[in-house]
């Protein structure tokens, strides 16, 4: 799973699709997230350091990182899957 | 290393095109206390759901009220209605404030006589009172609201059994440009009906009128209908005088003020939108002064407000149970209270905050109750950071009309606690359980074979 190459990420949050013009906020997890993706950092490897920084359990981290991913998804932010 | 503090990743659009000017930003900050006592302590203590009582709020809102027509005004009165909310306690702070009480049915007359309050205190209003019930409010000397024809004649006769005299006002129904018009209650004012009701009232026997009453509606958001409604009343009161020499002892203007809540399918927030104590007050008592009363036969005013005094001082918390995301992609919420707890999230969009620190970060959701049925929805549409199961929300402006017509369905109804005004908390309602619900139930012995 990867981000669409032209992806721009501000720290602060705004994330914006130079493609078609669309923008979006995100909060600082989501900035982190996003930018790991844009290195082609597996999802095991972006979970395991969110669960190592945050105060927060494994199961929940997955659900969650799942969740925004299919959003992620939906935006059109991801490379088409090969 | 302490690990840093956890939040859902979360991401959303930002759209091009109109957004809200009336955004919903009380509901970004958290609220974290309520009256300086902190959320998280009062659910450890009591539970969630839990309804919070600021008695402060009480009595704040009232003098507010009080000041706004006495400075207007030199004679009025308050009385609290009971069906915004009838916990003892609740009505209590009211009576000690000054406010007599205002019932509609058997019940809560003798509500308002437990809690104290003296039967001529008690205003016994709407189309529900059996014989039994008018002549105990006969024998406490209480003033009754005339409904319709047939409770006339129902007291005429009582007061000929009883050998004693009866204190009534009528209601009036009227047009004051607002719809919808209530024309089910009373005597209609434009048709010659309430002119008529007047009439059988002075010419019968056993029967003092002493008051005229009208109650326009329930969130009225136009004040001028008061003075519409106030200026037929005083007319109405004048021409009595006028024809039978007799002096009308109050104007009764009901209720209807809005509170700040914001109905459902209204553009504005209701902040922006409710009239302050002050407009209502000004167009009832100019009404009222301008009728041409002389100064010593201005009557007394009684104002029977509920939503507006309530509505503020009360809060519901709760927790979440779960997060999801419905089909189209929308997050969703479900909190451990329903439509069932929360009976004015049919009428309101209730302003919701989060209870603890959380990001600026929001996203459209839809707030759903814990009920297995498709009509439990809290909110269809609320801007929320992300809360993760077990987080707390604050549900402001509930004061009204939830402690009464609250049902106990699939769940029991949660504990009511008051903060007074030294910051210490009451249990003022415990929290129902299985034994209170079964209590009532009887079944027949042949039943109680179960053989599975
Ligand atoms: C006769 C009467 N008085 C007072 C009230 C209180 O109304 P509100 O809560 O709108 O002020 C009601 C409510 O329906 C009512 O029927």
């Amino acid at each position: 799973m990867k981000l669409k190459k032209n992806i721009a990420i501000s720290e602060s949050g705004f994330i914006f699709n130079p493609e078609i013009g669309t923008s979006f906020t995100t909060n600082s997890l989501g900035v982190a997230i996003l930018k790991q993706l844009k290195e082609k950092t597996s999802l095991d490897k972006i979970k395991d350091s969110i669960v190592k920084n945050y105060d927060i359990d494994p199961i929940t981290c997955e659900k969650d990182l799942d969740d925004f991913l299919r959003i992620v998804n939906q935006y059109n932010l991801l490379e088409e899957q090969s | 290393m302490s690990k840093l503090k956890y939040e859902s990743p979360i991401i959303k659009q930002i759209n091009a095109g109109i957004t809200s000017k009336f955004g919903e930003l009380n509901s970004l900050k958290p609220v974290t206390h309520i009256a300086n006592v902190s959320v998280k302590s009062l659910i450890e203590q009591y539970g969630s759901p839990l309804f919070v009582i600021n008695e402060q709020t009480i009595r704040n809102t009232y003098q507010d009220a009080y000041h706004a027509f006495s400075t207007r005004y030199p004679n009025v009165q308050f009385a609290w209605s009971y069906k915004t909310n009838y916990i003892e306690a609740v009505c209590k702070v009211f009576h000690q404030e000054g406010s007599w009480a205002e019932v509609v049915s058997g019940f809560e007359y003798q509500k308002a006589l437990d809690n104290g309050v003296p039967g001529d205190k008690i205003i016994f209003n709407g189309p529900d009172k059996s014989d039994f019930d008018l002549k105990i409010a006969v024998e406490n000397n209480s003033p009754i609201h005339i409904d319709h024809f047939d409770e006339l004649y129902s007291l005429i006769t009582i007061t000929e059994q009883l050998n004693k005299r009866a204190k009534v006002a009528i209601r009036v129904n009227m047009d004051t440009g607002i719809k919808p018009l209530w024309d089910r209650f009373g005597f209609n004012y434009e048709n010659g009906q309430a002119w008529e009701a007047i009439n059988k009232i002075i010419y019968s026997n056993n029967i003092d009128l002493i008051g005229l009453h009208t109650h326009i509606g329930t969130f009225i958001l136009d004040p001028n209908a008061y003075r519409v409604a106030a200026s037929k009343l005083a007319d109405l009161a004048i021409n009595v005088k006028n024809k039978f020499k007799h002096d009308i002892q109050y104007i009764d203007m009901g209720g209807g003020f809005a509170s700040k809540n914001t109905l459902k399918g209204s553009y504005l927030s209701g902040t922006d939108l409710a009239p302050s104590f002050s407009d209502y007050a000004d167009n009832i008592t100019q009404a009222l002064l301008n009728a041409g009363f002389s100064t010593e036969d201005l009557p007394l005013l009684i104002l029977e407000t509920g939503r507006a005094l309530i509505d503020d001082a009360g809060t519901l918390l709760g927790t979440v149970l779960a997060n999801k995301r419905s089909a189209d992609g929308r997050r969703s919420i479900i909190m451990d209270f329903g439509v069932n707890t929360l009976f004015t999230s049919f009428w309101y969009n209730h302003i919701i905050s989060p209870a603890q620190e959380c990001s600026l970060y929001t996203e459209d959701t839809v707030m759903y109750g814990p009920l297995c049925m498709n009509i439990d929805v809290i909110r269809e549409s609320i801007n929320l950071p992300p809360l993760n199961k077990g987080d707390h929300v604050v549900v402001h402006r509930i004061g009204a009309y939830n402690m009464t017509q609250w049902m106990q369905f699939i769940t029991l109804r949660p504990k009511v606690v008051m903060i007074d005004t030294n910051g210490k908390t009451h249990i003022i309602r415990e929290s129902e359980s299985k034994e209170y619900v079964s209590e009532l139930e009887i079944t027949p012995d042949y039943l109680n074979n179960i053989d599975l």
